[in-house]
């Protein structure tokens, strides 16, 4: 941890460089089991983020009141109430969504990601900080949620983002897509293995990214040095 | 000595304190959504119940006349919900919580609406756990072939005819899933007989109705 510690750094390091999914690979449970299509992972993703947005503001403005010998008991019971909190607004609110979400929800309790963030950044960070940690981590576990979900949904059932409407609302039936009822999906891709396939596939897919762009900087720099010493 | 026993004291009163704390909250939220959400789940079982039932035609709240039997080899579980829909006094239909107890991957739940006259006024799975992509065209979401049983009565197919086409009955199989819908048609068969066995005293307003109907889906 070197450097200032600014929200720009916070969020890239939530949402891309740090990404609790693909790089920690923390909270895989909820990750595999659910995005069997975009819209669940969608859904789980957004849970995912309120409970951690809550969490760390929490755990960050009780952080000078928690002795370190309790700490983990106490973020355990504060992780607990909010989760409790959302499956039931959910069930009072989307119900449609939550018949479809179901047990997954109260999985969250157990998702180590959000007591990682609890442990490793908002205990001992300012409230601000926390919170900006929290949109960015959940942020980053939604996008990853949903991309998974959309390419198993998509290889598996030819279609993306399919009841939608659930989550968002009728607005969103225009985001379904569906290739027909002839199309046969590689059943695979829903089933269990797919999960672990498509996340390695996610995971081999950003490190590409990343390996492109650490080599486009360099290739940068040694031009920048080259044009240096040419204009000497 | 002291002072360790004060620390411990202090750490216990502040995990109380957090444990009150959370419980508190989340009581206040579950007596303030509590209602509703009995709402929505009486709302979803009666959107249910009416895709299978003639509407039109019931007069009562199938929910609130409602009876718990006991047949389970037939109905495959121990205690059965049956919700009974009448016209004013007159019987029109019978809805059971039949359980398909031998699925490809555990327990398969219906709804299995028997009309007054031994026909089916229609059958949906509420919940399963067969395979996704194929066992899984029993939903109604997935596949039409649930809808296969609207009609259907213990004389039309005739009852050796109730199977799946590979056992040499009137109803499909799916391609890569043949266990799931014959332990369903078998199930829907079996409460087809019960019914029949039972007749008109299930629409009996019996004194175990009285006890158990008002608890509805809540």
């Amino acid at each position: 941890m070197s450097g200032t510690l600014t929200y720009a750094r916070i969020v890239r390091e939530g949402v891309w460089s740090n990404n609790q999914s693909l790089v920690a690979l923390l909270g895989l449970c909820p990750l595999l089991a659910t995005t069997t299509s975009a819209t669940n992972g969608l859904g789980m993703g957004l849970a995912t983020l309120v409970v951690i947005v809550c969490s760390n503001g929490t755990v960050s403005l009780i952080r000078q009141l928690v002795r370190p010998e309790i700490r983990i008991p106490v973020f355990v019971l504060v992780i607990a109430s909010f989760v409790t909190l959302v499956e039931l607004t959910m069930q009072a609110f989307f119900f449609d969504l939550y018949q479809v979400l179901g047990l997954f929800i109260s999985l969250i309790v157990v998702n180590c990601m959000i007591i990682g963030r609890a442990e490793a950044f908002a205990s001992k960070q300012r409230l601000d900080r926390a919170l900006v940690d929290g949109l960015a981590v959940g942020l980053g576990a939604t996008l990853v949620l949903t991309a998974l979900g959309a390419l198993r949904e998509f290889v598996g059932q030819g279609t993306l983002f399919y009841q939608a409407d659930l989550l968002l609302g009728d607005w969103a039936r225009v985001l379904s897509l569906s290739l027909g009822t002839e199309f046969q999906g590689a059943l695979i891709a829903i089933l269990p293995p797919g999960a672990f396939i498509g996340l390695g596939l996610l995971i081999a897919l950003k490190n590409l990214f990343d390996q492109r762009a650490k080599k486009g900087r360099a290739a940068a720099q040694a031009a920048a040095r080259t044009a240096d010493l040419t204009a000497a | 000595m002291i002072a360790k026993t004060q620390s411990i004291l202090l750490s216990g009163a502040v995990l109380g304190a957090f444990a009150i704390g959370g419980v508190t909250l989340v009581a206040v939220t579950h007596g303030a959504v509590d209602s509703r959400i009995a709402d929505n789940q009486r709302q979803a079982m009666l959107d249910q119940l009416n895709t299978i039932l003639p509407a039109e035609r019931i007069t009562n709240d199938p929910l609130q006349d409602s009876l718990q039997v006991s047949a389970s080899d037939l109905l495959g579980a121990d205690s059965t919900p049956v919700y009974r829909a009448r016209q004013d006094a007159a019987p029109v239909a019978l809805v059971l919580e039949s359980v398909v107890p031998d699925g490809y991957a555990g327990p398969i739940k219906l709804l299995v609406a028997v009309l007054h006259d031994g026909t089916l006024g229609g059958v949906r799975v509420v919940s399963h756990h067969e395979t996704p992509g194929l066992g899984d065209k029993i939903e109604v979401a997935k596949s039409d072939w649930v809808l296969d049983f609207t009609g259907k009565s213990l004389t039309n197919p005739p009852l050796e005819k109730w199977a799946v086409k590979r056992d040499g009955g009137e109803f499909d199989q799916f391609t890569g899933a043949t266990i799931t819908p014959r332990s369903i048609v078998n199930a829907v068969r079996d409460t087809l007989l019960y019914v029949q066995q039972q007749g008109e005293a299930l629409y009996q307003p019996s004194p175990t109705a009285a006890t158990t109907s008002g608890t509805g889906a809540g």
